[in-house]
């Protein structure tokens, strides 16, 4: 009798052990679904869209709704101006933090600067939009733009991007605003990828004789490239699909001036401020197609990113 | 002309100062931003906040409705995500070694982590906003909860591949079955590190904006219905904010004090607790 209920047990421990397996592979397996059902979703919003205007859509500018004319050239390019300005200047500036974080600061500062450049990345981009809104545009307009119209501004070759209205608001001060957003990102993961560089490696330079800046740039960086530029792909996803700071910034202009102080649109911006008010399913639609070009864009980005950390960490692996 | 020697230690000094600076230049403008919020938020910031609805401009109002909304929103989202993305990154932790679905969904997932939230928002309008009709809280948490899934995955595997192994194959030498192994044994011992993912995600939905706008939208009453526009802090400081009036200025910077505040808090609450767990191990 004992052994009939031991069995009896075994037997239902062994169900358990398989609903329990396959209730946690459905929860991965709905990861997945959820991807496609986002995709699909995009896909079928903007059919109506891709019906009216074809590939054309990529590359008209016109955004008319009362003609009921749309095209995503506007919000794609200040997309990706205002993305480009951030990596600009995001890049040396996180590269710094990095080099600090790893090299230079003493032991016990590490970590609480750590969690600082953390918090700059925990702050709502809503609060970066009010801020940039109220107090950077503001400043900006006063103090920096002028002088960039008097001196870069007359310039043959950069002066066009760089002369306009002082009026605050425009591509330059959204770019410069998402610099400051995803420089965290950035120097986190430059900061957790030198920090898999072999100590070995490093004394051995250092042993040499090299000096600190000799070690990062021709040591670490090398060893570290390929997380590097992983790293700056991962913000440069982040800055494209950024909503809330750039909608207050850019302006919203459906516009394509070469003056970077003027007003623009992004594809995000565009989708805040104008979806809840668009009548009309072409309208609609339209701005739907815009958010499948973003979610595109961020998908093939973050990919290569996350495609190029895997290597560096699997390289890691091999060597320890 | 300078030698070799000194013109490489000068190199070395200046980039070195510019590395000092570049730390600094992040520093200020978190300084600057957190200052602005005091500066801003601070004298709007009274007990009238915490007990009126939103007014209409030129009225006197408080956030309370849109305070309540975040609050209920952000705690449906967690509790549909947090189920969802802890089994997902058990399956990820404890079975998948093998096969294509754990480094598919690893990578996706990774992809998810970091895909821009508006585009949430419009998939939720399409798949739930359109079939119901009109903008409803459950859809703002639905949006909230996919955010939530991600991070939570993400820490729960982490933290459950910290779990040495030697505690599993104890419990399973004295004839645990599986499943009581991972939900009695790793699942318990990762218990504070999954904890904090689940701050983070906290963290990370409670000032999104994006994804509410197409959703939930906002309701400047008193409403507790899930099926109706709910008011939410984000998108009270979003249409405040834009407004010409005064007075809801005010209200949006004490606003953003409030979110920012508790964001902050729980973002340093998480890594405090975390930092604990790891030492007494």
């Amino acid at each position: 009798m004992p052994n009939l209920l031991r069995e009896a047990s075994l037997k239902r421990q062994t169900v358990f052990d398989l609903l329990f397996r396959n209730l946690t592979r459905l929860a991965a397996f709905a990861v997945l679904a959820l991807l496609a059902a986002i995709i699909g979703s995009l896909i079928v919003g903007s059919m109506p869209a891709i019906n009216a205007f074809g590939f054309g859509f990529l590359t008209s500018s016109a955004w008319n709704p009362v003609t009921d004319e749309y095209g995503a050239l506007i919000p794609i390019v200040g997309t990706l101006v205002t993305s480009g300005i951030a990596l600009l200047i995001a890049i040396p500036v996180s590269f710094g933090i990095a080099i600090f974080l790893t090299e230079l600061s003493p032991r016990w500062l590490r970590r609480p600067l750590g969690i600082a450049v953390e918090l700059l990345a925990g702050i709502p981009s809503i609060i970066y939009g009010m801020w940039g809104l109220f107090i950077f545009a503001p400043l900006f307009a006063d103090h920096v733009e002028p002088w960039l119209n008097d001196n870069i501004g007359t310039w043959p070759l950069l002066g066009p991007f760089f002369s306009g209205p002082p009026m605050g608001i425009g591509m330059l001060t959204a770019g410069i605003i998402l610099a400051i957003m995803v420089i965290p990102f950035i120097a986190s993961v430059m900061r957790d990828v030198f920090d898999v560089v072999p100590t070995m490696l490093k004394e051995s330079a250092y042993g040499l004789g090299a000096t600190t800046w000799e070690v990062m740039w021709q040591v670490v960086l090398p060893y570290t490239k390929i997380g590097v530029v992983g790293g700056i792909m991962l913000g440069l996803g982040r800055a494209l699909g950024e909503t809330m700071a750039v909608t207050f910034v850019i302006g919203n202009a459906h516009e394509l001036h070469k003056s970077l102080l003027m007003p623009g649109n992004s594809i995000s911006s565009a989708l805040a401020n104008e979806f809840t008010e668009a009548v009309g399913d072409l309208y609609t639609s339209s701005l739907i197609e815009l958010g499948l070009i973003l979610f595109f864009i961020t998908f093939v980005v973050l990919s290569l990113a996350r495609l190029m950390l895997y290597r560096l960490s699997k390289r890691e692996g091999h060597g320890a | 002309m300078l030698n070799l020697y000194t013109r490489r230690r000068i190199t070395n000094a200046l980039s070195l100062g510019i590395s000092v600076l570049a730390m600094l230049f992040g520093l200020f403008w978190l300084g600057w931003i957190l200052w602005t919020l005091l500066e801003h938020g601070l004298p709007g910031l009274g007990a009238h906040v915490f007990t009126q609805t939103t007014p209409a401009p030129g009225s006197s109002g408080g956030l309370i409705n849109a305070i309540f909304g975040s609050v209920i929103m952000t705690s449906v989202a967690v509790l549909i995500g947090t189920p969802i993305g802890i089994l997902a990154g058990t399956y990820l932790a404890e079975f998948g070694q093998r096969g294509w679905l754990a480094p598919l969904t690893r990578f996706i997932n990774d992809i998810l982590l970091s895909a821009p939230s508006i585009v949430i928002g419009l998939f939720v309008y399409e798949v739930y906003v359109v079939k119901v009709g009109h903008f409803a809280g459950w859809g703002g948490a639905l949006a909230l909860s996919i955010i939530v899934i991600p991070v939570v995955i993400r820490t729960t595997e982490n933290m459950l591949r910290l779990v040495p192994n030697s505690l599993r194959e104890a419990a399973a030498a004295i004839g645990a079955p599986q499943w009581k192994i991972i939900s009695f044994v790793t699942l318990r011992a990762a218990r504070a590190g999954i904890l904090t993912g689940i701050l983070l995600a906290i963290a990370r939905i409670s000032g999104e904006t994006a994804p509410l706008l197409f959703t939930s939208l906002n309701n400047q009453f008193w409403s507790s219905d899930m099926n109706q526009p709910m008011a939410n802090l984000p998108v009270v400081i979003f249409q405040f904010a834009m407004s010409p009036y005064e007075d809801w200025h005010s209200l949006a910077w004490a606003g953003a004090l409030l979110i920012t505040l508790s964001v902050l808090t729980l973002n340093i609450v998480a890594r405090v607790m975390f930092r604990q767990k790891s030492n007494s191990q």
